[in-house]
């Protein structure tokens, strides 16, 4: 048993440096116009204290820089946007004010005093609460009782329940003490989180996008609720990449983009068309790639395609309709959290819908079939993550081809794995695809990043499926592996393969989409020519501001 | 911090000494608590691990006692491969054993070539069923199939005790709670070797318990339904993936381990009781766990490590005997044997690591580069 819980923390282990790993990977740069000309400085409200200042803040991952002398300041009162992409350096720029990281150069300031903030308990006491995109709570206690164990301890639960009830009335919050919190919804236990912030009388509240698992109803509330803190003078900052609530919400907005402050703006005078060109930069649809035809047969098509939030966090999918060419790459563009994950599975087939008619692969009906099922009638599948979804890290590339080819004809004759043939193809893979393994027997654990995904990739492009379906091929991997992983792709749509590429990264949408999707909020946008294609388009998509709403939207 | 940390290559001589290193290492702690406690530590060692092998008749005696956990073991490497926790192969066992008991004892004048199939079919599906209910409670309700199959083994003993006293008991028995003998086409004979003759209790069961063994390693490292088992086991979601089931492999692993354990407990009654009774297990389904870790999940390797586990049975048995020894410190001596095993296994697959907290910090951030 002693052994078992060993290879337990071995796997959590090896699953662990992936996620800081989708965090914190650099991307190439793009080419974005250059935007220190361009910063916009907007007149700090004079009339307010200056609470937090933080100038030139700088934190390195390696040789990956995630935050680049970013300067901020908020004040009293305010509700201020951090707006960006994935990647851009959010997430670190609110963990360092939280404390959970240290800078590496740069000044924070508190109240005009020079601090250095050492932990999250350190800055609760400072008067900095947070609340985080995924809180956990514990569903069996009451309200009251989760919110005591946050809190020091000495307060009996019948006074913090008056304390509760007091501050929900006047802040219009609706929170029940007494109630179980496996009753409440998602929205509720969300307000449940604040309060146990609010309880220790923050003048900061930190927001990790809030609103991506309320329903708009409760984001209308929640919008309500802090406006409410903001009159009584906490100051809010909202992490969010959704122009329209960020418009509606906050009075200003800081701007980054990979790790840089592109500027902090003024929401009321910025139409979300400007934030979305802030926020992703320009590019234009570029000629990377041969011309598709326009008129190939659809190979795949999805159709009216829902699903339900599978878990408390996840994002539902709403009437998704697609049509894959021959001889196209069709992306989905998409902030992460917008539904990839769940479409990704929708598609493999680990999730299948129950009604009939909603996948087709060349007019057949394949609502109903498994991964298996459809890898036999000619797709092939790449999900996201590498360690543990594509591949076992623990087995051999060999015992890693089996795993997408154990249906195909000869891998097993009765039941029986034919051996040969298992290490044969895995090794034909590795030499197609340029995959570097320290020897032969290597398991999928001893590759690199960019080798393993480009052996995940290759081993489906071997078997020459009809249509491909990949979902972030890139993420995380060496900028010569990523080229090759995307010539790899562009060529097998040119020998007339349908390609569906799931991807975040911009740069890569342009590179070699010939239509460009885009996932919002568990919607997909009509697929758009990517030839002429602009940026801002996509990133009003992806921001979910309509384009067609005008200039000033 | 401490931490233990994979090795990338285990060196094969590494792999070699660790059970030599972790038996020497025992005898070191061994000798030094039977001198503490009074006993010669020679004497007690020898009692220990070679008396009880010292004569040809002792060896197919340790290969009798290895027989039901070398059948139990080669299941149960299916359910931990696949990172499901059946404990509850007594229960099975149990079962097995009633199931085989019922064709022994309700058609006694079947001829021999169709009682022994038919007794261990009966006893495949008296352990099969009871492993379904774990197996199913968790595919269903997602119930936790360490606590069901445990409790479900207190509920086989109560049965078979039930069973035994009420029912089946044999009428002839004067009050004690035991069945009729089993007719001789019913009972597994001892192996008779040419020039040699009998090696002890040595039977038939065992030359099926090390094919069996030798088929479960065929099944799990040749057959695609053992790459499915493997891959469930050691990450779920790329099982989901690859297109397998997560639920037919549960109920697939639970069966199989279900219906060894139940052809362990016929063949347990069959060769060496001839009747059921209360207890006709030594807690083989228990010990078993032990032998299926020791054997790293490899069912080949469960052969030498259900005879290891064996041989410190017999030994501690032999030092009661012999020397006096009072049975709570063969206990602990069996204890320290599998101890050092364990962790000698763990030591060859993981070295470790000690560090400042401080450094530890560096550390992980280095290795982000």
């Amino acid at each position: 048993m002693l052994l078992f819980f060993f290879e337990q923390v071995q796997t959590a282990a090896a699953l662990r440096p992936h996620l800081s790993e989708a965090f914190m990977t650099a991307r190439p740069r793009t080419k974005t116009s250059t935007n220190s000309a361009k910063k916009a400085v907007v007149a700090a409200p004079t009339h307010q204290t200056l609470l937090l200042n933080a100038s030139g803040i700088v934190k390195r991952f390696g040789n990956f820089t995630a935050n680049d002398d970013v300067s901020f300041s908020i004040y009293e009162g305010e509700i201020h946007a951090l707006l960006g992409e994935n990647g851009a350096g959010k997430s670190t720029f609110v963990k360092m004010v939280y404390g959970l990281m240290q800078p590496d150069s740069g000044v924070l300031e508190w109240r005009g005093q020079p601090v250095t903030i050492t932990g999250p308990q350190h800055a609760r006491d400072m008067g900095i609460g947070m609340v985080f995109q995924h809180f956990s709570l514990f569903q069996a206690l009451t309200v009251a009782e989760n919110i005591q164990l946050a809190l020091p301890a000495g307060e009996s639960l019948s006074g913090l329940s008056d304390r509760v009830r007091r501050m929900s009335a006047e802040y219009g919050i609706g929170v029940d003490p007494d109630a179980r919190v496996h009753n409440l919804s998602v929205g509720q236990q969300q307000r449940v989180e604040i309060m146990r912030c609010l309880l220790q009388n923050p003048s900061l509240l930190i927001m990790d996008e809030p609103t991506s698992v309320l329903t708009p109803q409760e984001t209308d509330q929640l919008f309500d609720v802090l406006r409410r803190f903001s009159d009584s003078g906490v100051a809010i900052l909202f992490i969010s990449h959704k122009l329209d609530e960020i418009r509606a919400l906050t009075s200003r907005a800081t701007v980054l983009r990979r790790g840089i402050n592109v500027g902090t703006v003024d929401t009321d005078t910025r139409s979300a068309r400007q934030l979305a060109e802030m926020m992703v930069g320009e590019m234009v649809g570029d000629v990377a790639r041969n011309t598709a035809p326009s008129d190939g047969d659809v190979l795949l098509e999805i159709s009216h395609l829902s699903r339900p939030r599978p878990t408390q966090f996840a994002t539902p999918l709403r009437k998704i309709s697609l049509q894959a060419r021959q001889g196209e790459i069709l992306a989905i563009a998409g902030i992460a959290g917008n539904g990839q994950d769940e479409l990704m599975e929708a598609m493999i087939g680990e999730w299948r819908a129950e009604s009939d008619g909603i996948i087709f692969l060349k007019g057949l009906d394949i609502t109903h079939a498994g991964p298996a099922v459809r890898r036999n009638a000619g797709i092939g599948f790449v999900p996201e993550e590498r360690n543990g979804h594509a591949a076992v890290p623990t087995m051999s590339l060999a015992e890693n081809n089996l795993l997408t080819s154990h249906s195909l004809d000869g891998a097993v004759k009765n039941g029986v794995i034919d051996d040969d043939a298992m290490r044969q193809a895995a090794a034909d893979v590795a030499t197609a695809f340029d995959v570097r393994l320290p020897n032969e027997n290597s398991l999928a654990s001893a590759l690199s990043g960019g080798n393993l995904q480009k052996f995940v990739v290759g081993r489906e492009i071997a078997k020459s499926p009809e249509v491909l379906i990949v979902s972030q091929p890139t993420w995380g991997v060496d900028v010569g592996a990523a080229m090759f992983i995307r010539s790899a792709m562009l060529e097998l749509a040119a020998k007339g393969s349908a390609v569906v590429m799931i991807s975040q990264d911009l740069e890569e949408v342009f590179m070699i989409a010939h239509r460009i999707a885009v996932l919002y909020d568990g919607h997909l946008s009509a697929a758009m020519d990517a030839t002429g294609l602009t940026a801002e388009k996509v990133g009003l998509l992806m921001g979910g501001s309509a384009a067609g709403k005008g200039p000033d939207a | 911090m401490i931490s233990l940390i994979p090795r990338k290559d285990i060196p094969l001589a590494l792999t070699v000494m660790t059970p030599i290193i972790a038996i020497a290492l025992t005898l070191i702690v061994g000798a030094i608590i039977f001198a503490t406690l009074g006993y010669d530590p020679l004497r007690a060692l020898y009692q220990f691990f070679i008396a009880p092998v010292s004569r040809p008749d002792q060896i197919g005696d340790l290969f009798v006692k290895a027989c039901p956990l070398i059948i139990i073991a080669s299941g149960l490497v299916f359910c931990y491969r696949a990172n499901v926790w059946n404990i509850g192969a007594e229960g099975q066992l149990i079962l097995g054993a009633v199931f085989a008991g019922y064709v022994a004892l309700t058609f006694p004048g079947l001829p021999g070539w169709a009682m022994m199939p038919l007794m261990v079919i009966a006893g495949m599906i008296g352990g099969l069923l009871w492993a379904m209910i774990p197996a199913l409670l968790k595919t269903r309700f997602n119930t936790n199939e360490i606590l069901v199959s445990l409790m479900l083994t207190y509920v086989a003993a109560l049965l078979i005790d039930w069973i035994v006293r009420g029912p089946w008991r044999d009428p002839m028995s004067f009050g004690f709670p035991l069945t009729k003998m089993y007719e001789d086409a019913a009972l597994i004979s001892r192996i008779e070797l040419p020039g040699i003759g009998y090696l002890g209790q040595l039977h038939w069961g065992v030359v099926g318990a090390l094919l069996l063994a030798v088929g479960a390693w065929f099944v799990l490292s040749r057959m695609l339904v053992g790459f499915q088992v493997k891959v469930m086991g050691a990450a779920p979601r790329a099982g989901r993936f690859a297109g397998f089931s997560p639920s037919f492999v549960t109920v697939m692993v639970l069966g199989i381990s279900g219906a060894a354990a139940g052809v362990a407990g016929m063949v347990e009654v069959s060769a060496n009781i001839g009747q059921l009774q209360p207890d006709i297990s030594f807690g083989y389904g228990f010990t078993a766990i032990i032998v299926a870790f020791l054997a790293r999940l490899n069912p080949l390797a469960v052969i030498g490590a259900g005879l290891v586990v064996a041989l410190a049975e017999l030994g501690g048995d032999s030092a009661q005997i012999a020397l006096g020894m009072p049975k709570v410190v063969t206990g602990v001596f069996k204890g320290i044997l599998l101890f050092m095993l364990l962790a000698g296994e763990t030591f060859n697959r993981f070295h470790v690591e000690i560090r400042l907290p401080k450094s530890a910090a560096t550390k992980v951030s280095a290795g982000q580069n």
